[in-house]
């Protein structure tokens, strides 16, 4: 028998803390979110302050018991692992109930759990596992598919309980292939269509392609040390942007000219380079053009190709009410003027009608959440309002507030010294996690730390970014402070099985 | 290249987006205000506390305007959400066009404050309202009294109450749309003391609009202090007889107790109920008022300037005695060739001529009065003459504005120096040219309170308090001080006395014009009667009284419009008034006057 000494002996302790720290920082929050004054016992197990400790309580012995076990049942079961939970994702389709329209719980008595958290640490042990194998290398054709394979085979089964949030997480591994190999263009290119995406949707394709080509020459001419280009991209870029917000981003005259002006500069100084050196701009232009009508296709795909109720559906998404609130009016004239065939009228009506439906979700679900969610934390202040002081979220204006919008009570209550300490604590855990993996000894171990630091991070970026307006609105809970046994389980052991591969990881050759 | 630099890459990712995140979370809760304003608007509701406005009593404690509850429905545009328009109308028993209209009102007026939607709710839909409310966020109910008088009289005095209109609510910052303010009357007068003053209620509701505590534990709460209650000077059971004595007439009646200037009553007739310039039945029952061609709305006794005919002989007599230029006994000849006169045995004494209300015998007290041979020219010694006299007229209170506490009084007008150099040229008039003065006519304009103030100074032998209907205001000592103030009339009181003399001999005397203002034996009556010229139409009939002779208890004035000689109508009618105020009843032996005049 080994000694607690021993167990302990290299475990990193600045996890721990941070782990310690940010559990404890939910289970105050949550006892403040819910708080109600026939229970005011912090303990009082009937509500979901005693329960959230029960399950924290439940969450440290697991992680002693992680502890306690060695690595090598890791590394030697991540497959086994693995496949007991795709079973448990496959049961759960046939013998789940449903909450909340996803069929993603086992029920035994009260007591439910969620096996889809469960399926991270076993996707990220499974793919920790396969890439650890000799000579495997990301460049090949037949790595990458069975990578995304080992993810994708996880989050299709959840897709199919209709967890669209949990399935996105599963996104997060391109980090990890990234670490291992994967070209980071793939990476690069992921983000910037889906900016482009957003972007082109909200400003239009004109104002997108003048941004797009202007960010492109800019960015050309850095990599390029072409110092006096740079100084004057710079400065008409400034006063571009500066156009662009001081006319409430509304396109006009002088917005047009500027951008007129701006593309021909690029242009001139795109060809004027290219004179000089001909086969490495070719690429360049290249994406320029494609940039262009990706731009072009996204405009045309959401006005021909889409119909009425999922141009709505991306518009409520955005966030966009007011456009909303002035299609409608438009559709509106159009119907009413004259000399209107009656199917065309028809066709309007029925557009109108599905606009208004899409207002009508945008100001009492989701958007009447996010701004409520804004609200409360933006009424925070510097300081917040003080401990069990929230209004916003103790009356109910937040919805899920004990679990998916945390967040929203300790900003209000905090306010934003409370955010910036958490976001803080958050970066730390998640750089502490590289760190942790870098100093891996096999590619095991960092492996599994890169899948650690990539899942947690995109609960941090999508849960966060949701309630502060940054991102749409996904169901998925913010790590270690979110109510619920399941997730703060998962969360743990996916932690601590990390903890466990670093505090041997002198004793690991491979 | 080397993988291992890849971590930094994906680092930076993190502390970019970590930053981004703490940008985004600056600007939302430390630059950006808005969502302070919007999370206090969430959960802060503000409930105003109104308080009852005060009650009003006469002068022998009958309540003459109280309370009664109200309902308002508010609404709060920002905070509602979509709404089940049917099933809400339904509810109001309104139209859906109405609950449009009334949305896009209060929309219109702020997105954030609240404003009235629906006004005056019956107590029996408040009870239905009130139960399905929860279902309406931004929705709620305030109650707020209106204004009840069961007595169903003195209108005009007791006066209305309105919404605020806009550029009161711009001058005085105390009242908000939607606010009840005094318009006319007392309610007027008094509105800073009536109103009370409005608390505020802070209280933090929840998502669905229920109540969870006090904000700030109550601590920026006011409490509604009730409106003060105002005791009047009316005696409602008179003022309820003259209304009735004055029924189908046009014209008014005013009673004051001479020695504190107090009114006693005022009428102003026709008049209405009261109880229809209330509330939600304003709308209708404005119109109909404003529209008839009686004008009931108008208040006769302070704003009907009326010729004062013959009483006016009583200040002609007064002025001429005072400045010496008649003595008790001078005696002028009824010669009617300069203005007419009834028959009657020439006046002997002042009492006389005013007994018997000769019109050539003013002629010449007057035209001593302006001319007086201070200079050689008659023109400059009439001229004289007249600035002198309206001065001592204006000091019976004519010619100005008698501040008494009601609204829109007017000041009636005395003609002087400049007014006639004006009209007709400086020099170019005399005596001849204004004798109408004399007997009360011409440019002489009095309001029945004027008339009644005459006789409340001469029963006081010269001297009157400003009419006032104010008797005691509660928690608060006294009554103004310009309704304690003696105003002094400068005239010697054995000359008031020679015209009381004149005035128990119209009523007692053989040959007096007003024999039909008797009460009876033990109550003696000093009167005028006046018969105002009337060019458009039967001439108007006035008297002015008071009793007892000695120790005044009652001075009355009243002017009923086209109904021939004082002593016909207006006399009785003061007399009855009188002996209603005096004894509470009305003789037996009088019992017929009043039917003739009912
Ligand atoms: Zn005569």
């Amino acid at each position: 028998m080994r000694n607690y000494k021993s167990i302990f002996a290299n475990v990193d302790w600045v996890i721990i803390i941070l782990y310690l720290l940010l559990v404890f920082i939910g289970w105050i929050n949550i006892y403040a979110a819910v708080y109600n004054e026939e229970h005011h016992s912090i303990f009082d197990i009937s509500q979901r302050y005693g329960k959230q400790l029960l399950w924290i309580v439940l969450a440290l012995i697991l992680a002693f018991i992680i502890l306690l076990m060695e690595s090598q049942f890791f590394t030697s079961f991540a497959f086994p692992i693995y496949g007991v939970v795709i079973f448990s994702l496959l049961a759960v389709l046939l013998f789940g109930v449903k909450i909340n329209g996803a069929t993603s719980w086992f029920q035994i008595g009260s007591f439910k759990i969620q096996p889809s958290e469960f399926a991270k640490f076993a996707t990220v042990l499974a793919l920790s596992k396969y890439l650890s194998i000799l000579n495997i290398n990301m460049k090949d054709i037949k790595t990458k598919l069975m990578a995304v394979l080992i993810i994708g085979l996880p989050a299709a089964l959840i897709l199919l309980q209709n967890d669209t949030g949990s399935t996105l997480v599963y996104a997060a591994f391109i980090f990890v292939l990234y670490r291992e190999g994967l070209s980071g263009n793939i990476l690069l290119f992921g983000i910037l269509a889906i900016l482009v995406f957003v972007l082109t949707l909200i400003f239009g394709p004109i104002n997108i392609i003048i941004i797009a080509s202007f960010s492109f020459i800019l960015f050309y001419t850095i990599i390029k040390y072409n110092l006096k280009a740079t100084v004057i991209s710079l400065a008409v870029f400034s006063i571009f942007t500066y156009l662009f917000y001081s006319y409430d981003m509304k396109p006009n005259v002088i917005y047009y000219g500027i951008g007129g002006a701006l593309l021909l500069l690029s242009i001139y100084l795109f060809v004027k380079k290219e004179m000089k050196d001909k086969s490495t701009h070719f690429l360049g232009v290249l994406i320029f053009v494609v940039t262009c009508f990706f731009i072009f296709s996204i405009d045309f795909t959401f006005n021909k190709v889409l119909k009425e109720h999922q141009r709505t559906r991306i518009t409520v998404l955005l966030g966009e009410e007011d456009k909303l609130v002035e299609q409608i009016e438009k559709l509106k004239i159009e119907r009413d003027a004259e000399g209107i065939s009656k199917e065309d009228k028809q066709q309007l009506r029925d557009d109108i009608g599905a606009k208004k439906y899409s207002l009508r979700e945008l100001r009492q679900g989701n958007g009447w959440n996010i701004k409520q969610s804004l609200i409360a934390i933006g009424s925070g202040g510097v300081t917040g309002k003080g401990f069990l002081e929230g209004t916003q979220t103790k009356f109910n204006f937040v919805p899920e507030q004990s679990t998916d919008f945390i967040f929203c009570t300790i900003g209000e209550e905090w306010g934003f010294m409370g955010t910036f300490v958490l976001v803080s604590i958050y970066i730390a855990l998640f750089l502490r996690i590289l760190f942790i993996a870098e100093r891996q000894r096999s590619i095991f171990s960092r492996v599994y730390g890169y899948g650690v630091a990539a899942i947690l991070f995109f609960h941090f970026l999508i849960n966060i970014g949701m309630t502060i307006g940054l991102a749409p609105v996904i169901g998925i809970p913010l790590p270690f402070i979110s109510y619920g046994g399941s997730s703060l389980w998962s969360f743990t052991i996916l932690l601590f099985i990390l903890v466990k591969l670093d505090s041997e990881r002198l004793l690991v050759l491979r | 290249m080397n993988l291992s630099s890849r971590k930094f890459i994906v680092g930076i990712i993190f502390l970019v987006i970590g930053l981004i995140f703490i940008i985004r979370l600056f600007n939302v809760q430390v630059l950006n205000e808005k969502y302070k304003l919007d999370s206090e608007s969430n959960v802060v509701r503000k409930i105003v506390q109104y308080p009852a406005r005060g009650l009003i009593y006469d002068r022998n404690g009958e309540l003459l305007v109280y309370n009664e509850a109200a309902y308002d429905l508010m609404v709060i545009p920002k905070q509602v959400k979509e709404v089940d328009t049917n099933a809400f109308c339904k509810l109001l028993e309104i139209e859906k066009e109405e609950f449009r209209e009334k949305f896009k009102k209060a929309k219109d007026y702020s997105r954030y404050k609240p404003s009235t939607f629906l006004k005056e709710i019956s107590s029996i839909s408040y009870a239905n309202i009130q139960e399905q409310l929860f279902k309406y966020p931004g929705f709620y109910v305030q109650t707020r009294t209106l204004r009840k008088y069961p007595r169903n009289s003195a209108a005009h005095i007791l006066g209305y109450i309105g919404e605020v209109n806009q550029s009161t609510i711009e001058s005085k910052p105390y009242y908000r749309s939607g606010d009840y303010i005094g318009k006319s009357g007392l309610e007027y007068s008094y509105e800073e003391l009536l109103r009370g003053t409005r608390g505020v209620e802070r209280i933090l509701v929840d998502v669905h609009n229920r109540k969870k505590g006090s904000y700030k534990g109550g601590a920026e709460d006011t409490m509604a202090v009730t409106g003060t209650i105002l005791y009047t000077t009316l005696d409602i059971v008179l003022q309820e007889y003259g209304e009735l004595l004055m029924k189908n007439k046009k014209g008014s009646i005013v009673a004051i107790e001479p020695k504190t200037g107090e009114i006693l009553s005022l009428i102003s007739a026709p008049n209405y109920d009261p109880n229809m310039l209330v509330g939600r039945a304003v709308k209708k029952n404005y119109p109909i008022l404003s529209k008839d061609t009686l004008n009931p709305l108008f208040n006769r006794a302070l704003m009907a300037k009326y010729p004062p005919g013959s009483i006016f002989k009583t200040v002609q007599a007064m002025i001429g005695l005072q400045a010496g230029v008649i003595s008790e006994n001078t005696s002028f000849a009824c010669n009617k060739s300069y203005v007419g006169c009834h028959n009657h045995p020439s006046a002997g004494s002042v009492a006389a001529s005013v007994k018997m209300s000769c019109n050539p015998y003013y002629y010449n007290v007057f035209r001593r009065i302006l001319q007086q041979k201070r200079v050689k020219s008659i023109f400059k010694d009439s001229e004289l003459g007249l600035a002198i006299w309206s001065k001592q007229v204006k000091k019976f209170g004519f010619g100005q504005r008698l501040e008494t506490d009601l609204p829109s009084i007017k000041s009636g007008y005395v003609p002087d120096v400049p007014f006639y150099n004006k009209w007709y040229g400086e020099g170019r008039w005399a005596f001849s040219t204004i004798y109408s003065l004399s007997i009360g006519q011409g440019e002489l304009g009095v309001i029945p309170l004027q008339m009644a103030n005459l006789s409340a100074t001469i029963a006081n032998r010269g001297y009157y308090y400003v009419p006032h209907f104010v008797k005691t205001i509660d928690k608060v000592d006294g009554i103004p001080e310009k309704f304690k103030e003696k105003h002094s009339i400068d005239i010697d009181r054995k000359y008031i006395d020679i015209v009381i003399d004149g005035m128990y001999g119209v009523v007692y005397e053989p040959g007096g014009t007003a024999r039909r203002a008797r009460i009876h034996d033990s109550i003696v009556v000093c009167g005028k009667t006046g018969t105002a010229q009337n060019p458009h139409g039967e001439d108007h009939s006035v008297f002015i009284a008071f009793a007892p002779k000695d120790n005044p208890q009652i001075a009355i004035a009243v002017y009923v419009e086209n109904a021939g000689g004082g002593g016909r109508w207006a006399a009785p009618i003061a007399s009855l008034m009188m002996e209603k105020y005096l004894t509470d009843s009305i003789a037996t032996r009088n019992k017929p006057k009043e039917k003739i005049i009912v």
